[in-house]
């Protein structure tokens, strides 16, 4: 299957500022994809190059097969996008700014509309300076989810949306990728990610630090493990692979290596484990663990 | 007061805001009197010079209608006379712009709401903005006042110049902060505040052109009027700022009124629903574009209309003056006969009017800034809209919309000159030519506005300064006997005087191919650059 976004080495500076310093992402056709990164790594950099908007200042980019720069407007009628920060005309109403962003891409799909409408609990009559900052974004998602495109780029779509309204994004997210819809979800809201997403690239000052399927991520990383036993926990101080060991009577608290778990598993064992606790590192965890590594390592 | 706390935080967030702006402003609005004061000196040395102005100045209405009556010969009475007037308006309208920059378009934004929630009183960005403003209006007062008396001019006059300029300053802080109550937007508090200072001007103008008799009431009812009406230099009547203050206590007065009884962020008048589905019109940029262009483009030619009305009427005046004095007539008819003065007159005032229309071109070629800078351009750009469609959207304004207004303008001037002297037919395509033949000038600054906002939109609002450039050199450039050429910077320079001299095909052309290069440098550079800019 062909790749919708296929980006290597991009590069863009501010003046003197790279924002972009050698990015990779590669997003296939039909794929929920999640683009992480703290505020100033790059996302919107990024998505602007996508969107033709920003100028590439080295690296490939490709986009649904073409050029983003020189071929935008053909690409554009196969796209949709939901800025991170929605700004309307003022004067215009949210119903007005939907048909219009519909009809400059090319069409609408009235049922989803409809659909859309009710599900977000949007009122289409109110003009632009009245909605706050979650209804300017719901008119976005609206316009851009009821348009008749093959991908979908959005950047941190629900930043302002209550919960109730995110789950709503969420369940018309699953319909799309049922239907085969390409989409590109930058997002901080990692549990969006790990509900959505087949794939994720995390992106830290400009580059990507990590790629792969939650497991494949997961892998490398570490597992949290709690355990009550009944005798002295001190040898699985010498176990290669356990971080953060926290001994408290019998309690003990550790996080241990993907690959080390067999070991430490044999190595709790014969101390008789009454119960045991151990869950997967969350994609919270995951991204925590390797910003502050990063910024350690400075 | 506790609606006041947290003040003196925002009046140093304004005045780092505006650390350029507002000095330029008072620089400006400060120098240009006591240059033309200056200028005046090295120019009119003797008394018999003056007078010989004077009499020109006093028998031609136009020089009345637009800057006011002159009471006094002296280098102080033809400085306040040449600056008082235009000056105030311009004092008005800078005035008026700062106070709602400060407050509406703060709430628009959302950004009141942040400062409201620190430890912000309600009455707090109001009093701010207020202070500010007057405070440059306070220095403007002192430059001009210090400047003239630098100059040798009498104490009393140069204090009630500067005074005046600063009791206008105030005035219209009123009406500014007044005009912010009213609705939730921005743009529209800014049409309301500039409407009533272009009020205030008109009701100024009649009054002024009537002179003694009949309407000449109306320019007491005008805070821009009352500055002539102090008289510096001519018998400064001081009790005038008693009314300033007044109208100042009061316009301030109902303003905080409506703003404690109002939530942030609202306006008095509430907003309205719209529709929900958009009409068949706004399917496109070019739709879009007219919605977002069209009350403006509306308003504007309203005005001009307007002025091109009251001109029309004043081009008249000039015969019944003629006829009131027949030495005078005599000397005219000599010179060409009053069509001559008539057709200059007109000449003029196309001028005027075709600075005012390069205004309107800016402002709707500067639209695409606006609209880039909210990001809203972005929007749009996403969707399969070329960039070179969504930037002519807005462009066509910029070129088209003059023709109208001029049309429009010069069209009703002309008609209504020829209803008065009985000959609609021929007077109004003279007139509407003569406006027509500003427009390759008004045309070259379309271009460079766009050449600027193409290539380096950083910079896109040095436009303005270009305007206010020509403005100088075509409204002073003359009287102050500029060299020519610093004259011929002017594209309005170059515009033949119709209908007072022919038609030159020349200059025409080499206007157009200028100001067709700027709008393609300019479309040019937007195609090739990152937006948003960095």
């Amino acid at each position: 299957m062909s790749n919708a976004i296929s980006i290597s080495g991009l590069e863009k500076h501010f003046g003197h500022v790279a924002a972009l310093d050698g990015l990779d992402l590669e997003v296939a056709t039909g794929e929920v994809h999640g683009f992480l990164g703290p505020n100033g790594a790059g996302k919107t950099t990024t998505i602007r190059v996508l969107l033709g908007l920003l100028r590439s200042d080295g690296g490939d980019v490709s986009l649904l097969g073409g050029d983003p720069w020189s071929q935008a407007t053909e690409l554009h009628r196969r796209l949709a996008y939901v800025p991170g920060d929605v700004s309307l005309w003022p004067n215009l109403t949210g119903g007005e700014v939907i048909d219009l962003l519909g009809r400059l891409r090319g069409g609408l799909d009235e049922g989803k509309r409809a659909d859309l409408l009710e599900r977000f609990d949007l009122d289409p009559t109110k003009k632009g300076r009245t909605y706050s900052k979650g209804n300017r974004q719901k008119v976005a998602l609206v316009a851009a989810l009821s348009s008749n495109v093959e991908l979908l780029i959005l950047d941190e779509p629900t930043a302002g949306l209550d919960p109730l309204m995110e789950a709503q994004f969420r369940s018309a997210i699953e319909e799309d990728r049922e239907k085969g819809r390409t989409v590109l979800l930058a997002s901080h809201i990692l549990a969006e990610v790990e509900a959505l997403c087949d794939r994720v690239s995390i992106v830290r000052k400009g580059r990507t630090v990590e790629s792969g399927t939650l497991d494949q991520l997961r892998h490398l990383t570490r597992t949290t493990v709690i355990a009550d036993v009944t005798a002295d926990p001190a040898p699985l101080r010498s176990l290669r692979g356990v971080h953060g060991l926290k001994v408290q009577d019998h309690r003990v608290e550790l996080e241990v290596d993907g690959d080390r778990m067999a070991e430490l598993m044999s190595s709790l064992a014969p101390l008789g484990v009454r119960t045991l606790v151990s869950h997967p590192p969350t994609l919270e965890e995951l991204f925590m663990r390797h910003y502050q590594d990063g910024e350690n390592r400075e | 007061m506790k609606s006041l706390s947290g003040t003196g935080a925002l009046i140093r967030l304004f005045l780092r805001l505006d650390r350029v702006r507002l000095p330029v402003w008072a620089l400006v609005l400060g120098i240009v009197p006591v240059g033309t004061a200056s200028a005046f000196q090295g120019l009119y040395t003797t008394e018999a010079s003056r007078l010989e102005l004077a009499a020109t100045v006093t028998s031609n209405p136009a020089f009345t209608a637009l800057l006011g009556p002159m009471y006094d010969p002296s280098i102080g009475g033809l400085t306040a006379w040449r600056i008082g007037t235009l000056g105030s308006f311009i004092v008005a309208l800078m005035t008026v712009l700062t106070m709602i920059r400060h407050t509406r378009d703060d709430e628009e934004t959302g950004r009141r709401e942040l400062m409201g929630s620190t430890v912000v009183g309600r009455q707090a960005p109001l009093a701010a903005a207020m202070t500010v403003t007057i405070a440059t209006g306070v220095i403007i007062g002192i430059i001009i006042t210090m400047g003239l008396v630098g100059l040798g001019l009498p104490l009393e006059g140069s204090m009630a110049f500067g005074a005046g300029f600063t009791a206008v300053t105030v005035s219209f802080a009123a009406v500014g902060a007044f005009a912010a109550q009213l609705t939730q937007a921005g743009s529209t508090a800014r049409g309301v505040g500039v409407g009533i200072a272009g009020l205030f001007f008109v009701l100024r103008m009649a009054g002024d052109v009537a002179g003694s008799d009949g309407l000449g009431w109306l320019s007491w009812l005008s805070p821009i009027g009352w500055f002539s009406r102090l008289r510096p230099f001519a018998g400064e009547r001081w009790w005038v700022f008693a009314l300033w203050i007044g109208f100042s206590v009061a316009v301030t007065s109902i303003a905080v009124l409506v703003q404690s009884r109002r939530d942030v962020g609202e306006g008095a008048l509430p907003p309205r629903p719209g529709p929900a589905r958009a009409g068949a019109g706004l399917g496109s940029t070019t739709g879009l574009a007219w919605r977002l262009q069209r009350g403006s483009l509306i308003g504007w030619t309203a005005g001009l209309g307007v002025l091109g009305i009251i001109y029309g009427a004043a081009g008249d005046s000039i015969g019944e003056m003629l006829a009131d004095n027949p030495q005078l007539a005599e000397i005219f008819e000599q010179m060409g006969g009053t069509q001559t003065i008539t057709d200059t007159f007109f000449a003029a005032a196309v001028g005027i009017i075709a600075i005012v229309a390069s205004a309107y071109s800016i402002r709707s070629v500067l639209k695409l800034k606006t609209e880039e800078d909210s990001l809203r351009s972005e929007l749009v750009l996403a969707t399969a809209t070329p960039r070179s469609r969504y930037a002519w959207s807005h462009l066509v304004y910029g070129l088209a919309g003059p023709v109208v207004i001029l049309g429009v303008a010069g069209a009703l001037a002309g008609a209504t000159y020829g209803a008065i002297v009985g000959d609609v037919a021929g007077e109004t395509p003279r007139v509407l030519a003569a406006a027509m033949s500003q427009l390759p000038a008004v045309w070259v600054l379309t271009g460079a506005t766009m050449a600027l906002y193409g290539a380096f939109p950083r910079l896109a609002s040095l436009s303005w300064g270009v305007l206010a450039f020509c403005l100088i050199l075509g409204q002073l450039g003359q009287i102050l006997q500029f060299p020519q050429w610093s004259l011929n910077l002017s594209p309005f320079t170059h515009t033949p005087m119709i209908p007072a001299e022919d038609f030159v095909a020349m200059p025409f052309a080499i206007l157009l191919a200028l100001a067709a290069g700027l709008v393609a440098a300019g479309m040019a550079g937007f195609r090739a650059r990152d937006t948003p800019y960095s």
